[in-house]
């Protein structure tokens, strides 16, 4: 008989009454179906176990369906969705692990603590698979950086990231940072980490071998973050402020340790089963462990470490406090994990037991006082095909003509508005906040298309990057999927590197909207197409859904973290013009596409119409061009086009190198056009003269679009258009209105 | 040459200090825990980089305590070579190993970049691969690394030629451009600056191999190239 547990708890008859579930977010007939799977009423606790495992955060209860449509699998694809993070073969017994999760809700009300421990989760998602954490990167978006409540914001959420992974020692290495209206109120934050893992030690979360004991190594368990996953799966409001202890607490100090020892007690071979506490702490990781090897677990609450007196187990199992993991090993093997522990100075309990009966059972002070099937805990949460309909304004943009505006003449000031756009200016002020060459093996810093890390021992590296840009996403689902996938793929490739696959985190406003849920359905499906085309499954991601505030959803923010192997050092290439008299090509075609570009945005104030087209094979044919030309070191310098278009892309390339330009283009377009259009699949690329012939030649075989534009040199970027000067700006002034941007706003 | 990279709970540099040994000078490198209570085996003992203890506390105020601490107290009096870099120059200050302290940025911020450092003495067993003011580039990861002292003890590393390496561009604040310093004997030296992370062209630099290089001439100069493996 299972045991009420505390007077001040309401009992399951008062809260079947009172329907008190509903305050966790189970629904009325979700009750229903829990009571049939428990032949009971639930108690307190078991109401708020099921509410946790059946919320969006845990149970992907809405996306679901949407997440089948991605390709997960390919011959390099070692693991993919389900366990702590997916894995890809790198060749030589090495395999690269990775995963990007949202800690958006959280940041919003607290932002360090919630950027903060945003990273820490994601660090134990890698090291829990066995790997060795090697990288870390974000994507972050933010309102207008204008209001002091963005600017707060954003101080603390880099503050926050920078103070969690400077601390345990994983260089932030890449990320991206967007601002707009649109984020105003619920900003995104999401982080990424890398790791690298011999195939031999890939581990997963199974609570293996009936009988066998279970540890929880970490710091006590406190009452930070009851409910965390709960919170994350509502939209935030004005009573968000007053959850803030649904926020946790990090501590890197612990987690580095903790890390530690958990690699060496993975390293020494007699781990059966391990698995992070994140969301929904004790209570996600036990029942999925149990579950994965089709068994039941009894936890010992009385033998969690407790940070504070009295907590009861409700408050056990859902806290969210930071740093914990959970393992089983043979009996055998208990003397040798706990001297490990112990050596690190880390706190490790044998908490419970593995069964054989299917239940997640929990005993305190000697009673029984929850017992849940673990099948419906994990398995039975009700999947829901949301209704979906086309969106007024999707409907209403395909009238705008986006070559209505009149044409800028001042080409040269149109350029420094757009570079000092928050958006596209430098993110020096951000990364500079971040240790990104600790470990040794940072090759390319942020601040280019993507980073590289070298493997050590090899000449081998690995290249990652972050992108999406929601206007386009929001102006066309489908498309701006598309082009998320495929701007990775050209960060990647112009870093000389090879596209591997993609984690993703969809981060949408809520989806009992018919066109929220529309905006996921034709972004996903956009993005499962690129993936397929070019060849990168997702091997696993995370869904943030509910990302509203008063005036509506955000923008669609799918997040493509993309990693790619780089076979050889030799083929690092950076954005940045390299030498006086290298020949700069265009590669691809420029259209007139000012929809969602960042020049429509910060010239107009504007944005509106349908994004660029995408068309997959000429983006895939580009990517092989590009990277076999590298490959055969036929190029000086690679910059994607992307925000700003070519006049962007040629700017930051002078900055970056702190070298001139002169380009001579000839286009049917208006100048602002050819300038400021933000076409896809376009490439720049600079070359010695020496290689300038072998390269057009090879790239034209190869079926890619390629113009003789320039060449670098001087002090200034000088463009012609037609045979007629069109902008002409030092490559100093340019480089100070791109430096100062963000800075003078923080100030 | 035997080298020591002390590994304190929290450090984050060890494996980078480690690394960079095995690159520049190919020569035998342990790494030691902090609770060792012997270091006779070893003639140069680094101080790495890292958050010890979280250095929730000032920083490095509780690795001070560290029982390695007495061992390389000892090190120190015996004239043996000890460096110190980032997190490990603020816990030879603590130790009293140096004088002065480190300060918050005045940023108020984490700051990482290269540094262009100007090496004002080339006289130490860690810095005569250098020529005198040559200017090398070496990069910072710190948002404690403000070097600040009494006008008194300012006097003296002037007057003692205890200064090291001076910034070009001052990142953090520090008194005189302070970037280093060594102790009046020479034999310890505390760095912000992590020349550990400039020891491949590919990385950025490899202007910091030259002062393992340095460590390693300085001890077959006392020690006669007999005794070298």
């Amino acid at each position: 008989m299972v045991q009420q547990v505390s007077a001040k708890e309401p009992t399951a008859q008062q809260i079947a009454e009172q329907k008190i579930y509903q305050q966790f977010g189970v629904s009325d007939s979700e009750y229903e179906l829990i009571c049939s799977f428990m032949g009971r009423q639930p108690n307190y606790t078991e109401i708020g176990v099921f509410s946790v495992m059946w919320s969006e955060h845990c149970a992907y209860k809405n996306s679901k369906p949407l997440l089948r449509r991605f390709p997960t699998s390919g011959p390099r694809v070692l693991m993919g969705p389900g366990e702590g993070a997916g894995i890809v073969d790198i060749g030589d017994n090495q395999a690269v692990v990775f995963k990007i999760e949202s800690h958006n809700h959280p940041s919003a009300v607290e932002p360090y603590q919630g950027a903060a421990t945003g990273v820490g989760g994601i660090i134990r998602d890698i090291f829990s698979m066995g790997a060795r954490p090697v990288a870390l990167l974000n994507s972050l978006r933010f309102g207008k950086l204008e209001s002091d409540r963005v600017k707060y914001l954003f101080e603390h959420v880099v503050s926050g990231i920078a103070g969690y992974g400077n601390c345990i020692g994983i260089p932030t290495v890449a990320g991206e940072v967007m601002f707009d209206n649109s984020y105003d109120g619920n900003p995104l934050v999401n982080a990424m980490c890398v790791g690298l893992i011999d195939h031999d030690k890939i581990q997963r979360g199974v609570a293996k071998g009936v009988g066998n004991p279970v540890f929880y190594v970490g710091p006590p368990t406190g009452r930070d973050g009851i409910h965390g996953a709960t919170f994350a799966s509502v939209e935030l409001s004005e009573e968000s402020e007053a959850k803030k202890t649904a926020v946790q607490v990090g501590d890197p100090f612990m987690e580095k340790l903790v890390m530690e020892s958990c690699l060496e007690l993975i390293d020494s071979g007699i781990v059966l089963g391990i698995q992070d506490m994140g969301a929904a702490g004790l209570t996600c990781s036990s029942a999925e462990m149990a579950s994965k090897a089709g068994n039941g677990l009894e936890l010992y609450l009385d033998q969690v470490p407790q940070r504070e007196e009295g907590m009861t187990p409700y408050e056990m199992m859902l806290s969210e406090s930071q740093e914990r993991m959970l393992f089983v090993v043979e009996p055998k093997d208990e003397a040798q994990a706990m001297e490990i522990f112990e050596r690190w100075g880390v706190i490790c309990a044998k908490v419970g037991k593995v069964t054989d009966d299917g239940c997640l059972k929990l005993f305190h002070h000697g009673e029984l006082v929850g017992d849940m099937p673990v099948q419906a805990l994990v398995d039975e949460c009700p999947v829901y095909d949301k209704p979906s309909s086309v969106p007024a304004y999707y409907v209403e943009n395909e009238k705008v003509d986006t070559l209505r505006y009149d044409e800028v003449k001042d080409l040269g000031g149109a350029l420094k508005k757009v570079l000092a756009s928050p958006t596209v200016a430098s993110k020096a002020w951000v990364y500079n906040q971040y240790d990104y060459m600790v470990r040794t093996s940072t090759a390319v810093r942020p601040g280019s298309d993507a980073a590289v890390i070298t493997i050590h021992g090899t000449r081998k590296g690995l290249a990652m990057t972050t992108d999406c840009n929601g206007r386009y996403v929001y102006l066309d689902p489908e498309v701006g999927g598309k082009i998320a996938v495929s701007e990775a793929a050209r960060n990647i490739v112009c870093s000389g590197a090879e596209p591997l696959a993609i984690t993703d985190n969809l981060n949408f406003g809520s989806p009992e909207k018919p066109d929220i849920f529309w905006q996921m359905e034709r972004a996903v499906d956009g993005m499962a197409e690129a993936c397929r085309v070019l060849d990168t499954p997702v091997i696993g991601g995370n869904v943030s859904l509910y990302n509203e505030n008063a005036s509506g959803a955000i923008y669609p923010t799918p997040v493509v973290g993309m990693v790619g192997l780089l076979h050889d050092t030799d083929h690092i290439t950076t954005q940045g013009f390299k030498q006086e008299g290298d020949v700069i090509f265009l590669l691809g075609n420029t259209q007139a596409e000012l929809g969602g570009s960042e020049f429509q945005y910060a010239v107009h104030g504007l944005t509106e119409g349908r994004p660029p087209v995408l068309d997959l094979d000429t983006e895939k044919k580009l990517l092989a061009g590009v990277l076999g030309a590298i490959q055969s070191g036929l190029v000086q310098s690679a910059h994607d086009l992307s925000e700003g278009g070519l006049a962007v892309a040629l700017a930051e390339s002078c900055i970056s190198g702190s070298l001139g330009a002169h380009v001579t283009l000839s286009s049917q377009l208006r100048n602002d056009l050819a300038l400021f259009s933000e076409s896809q699949s376009r490439i720049l690329l600079s070359a010695t003269k020496e290689h300038a012939d072998k390269l057009q030649a090879y790239l034209s075989e190869q079926g890619v679009p390629v113009t003789l534009i320039g060449s670098v040199g001087g002090e200034s970027l000088v463009v012609e258009i037609n045979d007629a000067p069109a902008l002409n700006e030092t490559v100093a002034g340019l480089r100070q209105v791109w430096e100062d941007a963000i800075p003078c706003l923080m100030k | 040459m035997k080298f020591a990279v002390l590994v304190f709970p929290g450090s984050n540099c060890d494996i980078d200090c480690y690394k960079a040994v095995e690159e520049a000078v190919q020569e035998p490198v342990d790494y030691v825990w902090h609770t060792a209570t012997d270091l006779s085996a070893y003639d140069c003992i680094l101080v790495p980089g890292g958050f010890s203890y979280g250095d929730y506390l000032r920083c490095g105020a509780i690795s001070r305590f560290a029982p390695v601490m007495n061992e390389v107290a000892k090190a120190a009096e015996e004239g043996k070579y000890i460096l110190g870099i980032c997190n490990g120059f603020q816990i030879l200050t603590e130790a009293n190993l140096l004088p002065g302290a480190l300060l918050r940025n005045t940023s108020m911020k984490f700051r990482c970049h290269d540094t262009v450092l100007k090496v004002v003495n080339n006289q130490t067993p860690f810095t005569n691969d250098f020529e005198l003011n040559e200017e090398i580039v070496i990069p910072i990861a710190h948002g404690e690394g403000n070097y600040y002292c009494d006008e008194e003890t300012l006097k003296q590393l002037q007057q003692n030629n205890q200064i090291v390496f001076t910034y070009k561009d001052n990142p953090n604040g520090s008194l005189a451009d302070i970037a280093g310093i060594s102790n009046v004997r020479g034999n310890v030296v505390g760095m912000m600056p992590h020349p550990e992370r400039a020891v491949s062209e590919l990385l950025g630099s490899a202007d910091g191999k030259r002062m393992f290089t340095s460590i390693l001439k300085a001890w077959r100069d006392t020690h006669g190239t007999a005794s070298v493996r």
